[in-house]
């Protein structure tokens, strides 16, 4: 009877509305990821891969953003600039990704810039470098605080503390490296002068010869670009040695792993970290300290390590990326893109961020508080 | 007198060009593009490298440097002077047959794993200069490079990789095979048995092996260069001890002294990090045991071994008539 | 003068570092003529090890010994399992198959131990010692007379006892060696095992100072092996001397000339030994057979 008809298809029609609606919701929001999960960045990519994970599957558990699930395809690419960029070609073109967090190195990052913004998607890296984002470049953003704000503070405590003469201390990697020559750009604006400039190499097992010369050449307060292994090697050679002058570090050191390995050599060393390893010394009505305390619980007991100021970043870039898209209403590149520029006040672990179209970063020096080791545990100074 | 090419090896090459042609229209997307180019950028290496290795029988542990000083020709050159990228091959070519003149004459004569060791030392000055030299090479985050253009004229991105590399095989395999098939190859292949007898037949065996090695490093620079401009990236990752042993382990995996072997090996080690990809922290443990399995159970490399297997044993099961095996 | 007690103590750490790490690649070169790319991870399984038996509480001897029997069993089943099974090992595929096998012991302690670094106390603590104008690390001590006692052990395990006359005969000729009743694969097993072990020590004497990590191994390994081809390939006592004049190379030219291209000295040294002296400065010139 053609009435029977009618509602048959009728219901027909609505089952697979509701079906397409239903799987349109399911179809999940595609997170990509490239990592230094392994290679000489590992201290980096493997708890940005962790917290990436963990956080993926927090929201996950508590319903998705706007009712769609994550799901994060994650690639090591080792620190290697060649593996990034076909890596985050594949995200690209065969996973076809919504948006990218990764690029734990500068070079990985750098490499990878191009195809992103042809591509045109979200792009959060986790470099230290100012190149990254400056000049701006449309989808590239990145969350830790730049290795330039982190010296421009140490040099600025330096100055103040009358230390004008100063040696300076690297590794060979990116990372070191890029932080050197901010330091070489920054002696002008704080008045000091480097009378050393030393390297090793990350596989070095011993940089007394480079202290001797420091200590030769009379700086008053040394200067270390590191991160790694070779940065607890580099404070236990200073301890071993007797130096007396005031020795600073920047972000590259700021794990427990640091404090825990120098065994005590670590002692009286300054270091610029992000509010996470200070947690409990933030004043009560600190804004990152809700933040900055519920992360290290729960990466503490996902994984049983301390956590560190690294994973942060990724932890920053994922929240804020989210908020976004909550804001655009929909996982819409371009619109996702303009959300997270607009991004104002967002409490994260590295800092407190205010982006804008000339900013893509959007700390300041505030983000990094000046610490110092005593008795084991980072002393925030004031 | 002298052929260039016998009849079944041009058969294969047009074959092979035919395959390179049908692969973009293949691939379902970029990123599948992609991973060809850089399967055949690493064949372009090892094609020479096979040359080095499995022709002359000489070890080399250092040919990354060549790689990575092409590629960083092209980019300093492009970027810092403004020389059009064909002639910035080119000059990286001329400077690494230099410097490989060099390095062959006084290194050649050492054997085995002397000669592997002094390799190694070579490659690994290379990769710590590019790192150091901040200035010059962009230190250790690496450098952009421009993009290929032929008098201003240029394929979309992942094509012009595509392209250039796929040419690029295909004129390094028949410059391979118009080698192998002279009277060099053949003088190469006396000094691979025993380089005394060679010796005594009149070849002049060090000039044959610093030949041989200019021109592998020569194949390994125009690989470096057309990978540079594929990634608009380059970084001194790409000098490094264990990319020279990747190549070596491409070649001898393949199979030593076999073009096809060499290209076998490319490709089985260009695929196989990305289908272990998502294997999180048994990657390197699997790579390993994969390396080890193939050495051991077949040690003349994939090629070989599987020409070997189908002549042996599948193609006269195929092609044997059973009637001329019948009882008279 | 202060300055330069301090360069040459720090040459002393590392040189007894790397020869330390050098014997072994001469033990086996020696005896079955392998470079055992592996050999820096037997290094790193000795460090990790001893940090884990440590970290369950055992004392520290019986950790160390605990790490020397996991390596020495490590080693063994190298030999046995996979360079024994090698139809025709020629330098290249040894050379291979020696990457594959370092790549999946750092891959195994990848995934059974993680990623990070690990430290150890030095074994009499970390006070610095005073010494003619510089500071020397009790670790450092302990390093280099481990170096001694091991090259005085080898020294009398060769010339004295059987089994190290065994190992020589192989070395010299293998076939010779199984004609006078030598179980040659026994041997072969026994060197490997030698040879992990030492790696195992090397790497437990020197944690305190150089950390351990997973991937330790890879420059480690590197290091020893310049250390071994400048003492010469066959002679693990060359390794020992190789490693001293490795090590003071780098700290003087590190600290007199520039700290930069202080990781090319090592490379520099071997070019030019393998130039002038391919032998390296403690072997006898080589014959081949025509």
């Amino acid at each position: 009877m053609p009435i029977m008809k009618n509602v048959a298809g009728f219901i027909c029609a609505v089952l697979v509305a509701s079906f397409a609606t239903a799987s349109l919701a399911q179809e999940p929001i595609k997170v990509g990821a490239f990592l230094s999960i392994t290679g000489g960045a590992s201290f980096l990519g493997d708890p940005q891969a962790k917290t990436l994970k963990l956080y993926v599957d927090k929201i996950n558990a508590s319903g998705g953003v706007l009712g769609r699930k994550l799901q994060l395809i994650t690639y090591d690419s080792q620190g290697d600039a060649r593996q990034a960029v076909t890596f985050v070609r594949r995200l690209i073109e065969d996973d076809k990704v919504d948006f990218i967090i990764g690029g734990s190195t500068t070079g990985e990052t750098m490499a990878v810039v191009p195809m992103v913004e042809s591509a045109g998607l979200p792009f959060f890296s986790m470099a230290g470098a100012s190149v990254v984002v400056e000049p701006p470049k449309k989808w590239v953003f990145k969350t830790p605080g730049s290795d330039r704000m982190a010296v421009d503070r140490i040099f600025g405590d330096m100055a103040k503390r009358g230390l004008k003469n100063v040696g300076l201390i690297a590794g060979s990697g990116g990372f070191d490296q890029s932080c050197r020559a901010e330091a070489k750009g920054l002696t002008g604006r704080h008045g000091i002068t480097l009378v050393a400039d030393e390297t090793y190499a990350p596989t070095d097992t011993d940089m007394t010869p480079q202290f001797t010369r420091i200590n030769g050449a009379k700086a008053q307060a040394i200067l270390s670009c590191g991160f790694g292994a070779a940065t607890v090697i580099t404070v236990r050679n200073y301890k071993q040695l007797g130096l007396s002058a005031p020795f600073y570090f920047t972000h590259g050191v700021a794990s427990q792993q640091f404090v825990d390995g120098s065994g005590g050599a670590a002692e009286g060393v300054r270091v610029t970290v992000s509010a996470i390893l200070v947690a409990d010394d933030l004043p009560a009505d600190d804004k990152q300290r809700d933040v900055v305390m519920s992360y290290a619980k729960e990466y503490k007991a996902a994984f049983n390590e301390r956590p560190s100021a690294f994973g942060g970043f990724a932890y920053d870039a994922l929240q804020m990326t989210i908020a976004a898209i909550k804001r655009a209403g929909a996982m819409d590149k371009a619109k996702v893109r303009d959300e997270i520029e607009k991004t104002k006040d967002f409490v994260g672990i590295d800092g407190v961020f205010n982006l804008s179209a000339a900013d893509h970063m959007g700390l300041t020096a505030e983000a990094f508080k000046l610490t110092e080791i005593k008795g084991g545990e980072w002393k925030l100074l004031q | 007198m002298r052929p260039a090419a016998h009849t079944g090896q041009i058969a294969a090459l047009a074959g092979f060009a035919g395959l390179l042609i049908a692969i973009p229209f293949l691939a379902p997307n970029a990123y599948f593009l992609d991973i060809a180019t850089k399967t055949w950028i690493n064949a372009i290496v090892c094609v020479g490298l096979n040359l080095l290795v499995g022709y002359a029988g000489q070890i080399s542990l250092g040919h990354a440097a060549f790689f990575a000083l092409g590629g960083y020709a092209s980019a300093i050159l492009g970027v810092r002077f403004n020389v059009p990228p064909v002639l910035a091959m080119l000059c990286g070519g001329c400077l690494v047959a230099l410097l490989a003149y060099v390095i062959g004459r006084t290194m050649l004569h050492l054997r085995g794993h002397y000669l592997a060791m002094a390799t190694l030392g070579f490659g690994a000055i290379v990769a710590i200069i590019l790192n150091r030299e901040l200035a010059l090479t962009g230190g250790p985050d690496g450098m952009a490079v421009g993009p290929f253009q032929i008098a201003g004229y240029a394929l979309p991105n992942a094509m012009s990789g595509y392209v250039l590399s796929a040419v690029g095989l295909l004129v390094a395999v028949r410059m391979a095979i118009t080698l192998i098939n002279s009277r060099a190859g053949r003088a190469l292949r006396a000094i691979n048995d025993s380089e005394i007898a060679a010796a005594t037949l009149g070849i002049e065996v060090a000039r044959f092996k610093v030949k041989v090695f200019v021109i592998s490093a020569v194949f390994a620079s125009v690989a470096g260069s057309i990978f540079a401009h594929a990634d608009r990236f380059i970084t001194p990752i790409e000098a490094n001890f264990l990319r020279s042993v990747e190549f070596v382990a491409m070649v001898v995996i393949g199979g030593l002294g076999s073009v096809t072997g060499a290209i076998i090996g490319a490709i089985i080690f260009t695929i196989l990090p990305q289908v272990f990809a998502h294997f999180e922290e048994l990657r390197h443990f699997f790579t390993g045991a994969l390396l080890i399995g193939i050495m051991a159970f077949m040690p003349q490399g994939v090629a070989p071994t599987l020409i070997a297997l189908w002549c042996q044993r599948i193609a006269p099961r195929i092609f044997t008539n059973k009637a001329d095996y019948a009882a008279p | 003068m202060s300055d330069l007690a301090q360069f040459l103590f720090s040459g002393l750490t590392r040189g007894s570092i790397y020869g330390l790490v050098g014997i072994g690649f001469a033990l086996i070169y020696r005896s079955s003529h392998v470079i055992n790319f592996a050999q820096g991870e037997f290094v790193m399984v000795g460090g990790m090890a001893t940090v884990f038996l440590l970290a369950a509480g055992l004392p520290l001897p019986v950790a160390a010994l605990g790490a020397i029997i996991v390596a020495t069993l490590i080693g063994i089943a190298v030999q046995v399992l996979v360079i024994q099974r090698m139809r025709k090992p020629s330098t290249l595929s040894i050379i291979i198959v020696t990457v594959g096998v370092s790549m999946l012991l750092r891959g195994g302690a990848e995934a059974l131990l993680g990623r990070q670094f690990f430290s150890m106390k030095g074994f009499s603590g970390d006070a610095p010692i005073p010494f003619l104008g510089a500071k020397l690390t009790p670790q450092s001590l302990w390093i280099f007379a481990g170096l001694i006692l091991t090259t005085v052990a080898m020294s009398l395990f060769f010339r004295r006892t059987m089994l190290g006359k065994s190992i020589l005969a192989t070395s010299s000729n293998r076939l010779a060696a199984r004609l006078v009743g030598i179980d040659v694969s026994l041997v072969l097993a026994i060197c490997f095992a030698l040879s992990a072990a030492l790696g195992a020590l090397a790497g437990l004497l020197t944690t305190p100072v150089t950390l351990t990590q997973y991937d330790v191994g890879i420059a480690l390994g590197m290091k020893g092996f310049c250390a071994a081809i400048l003492g010469g390939l066959t002679n693990p006592f060359g390794a020992v001397v190789g490693g001293l004049i490795l090590g003071f190379a780098e700290a003087l030219s590190g600290g007199y000339i520039s700290s930069a291209y202080q990781d090319a000295v090592a490379f520099i040294l071997i070019i030019g030994m393998l130039l002038v002296r391919p032998n390296g400065l403690f072997a006898g010139p080589a014959a081949d057979r025509v």
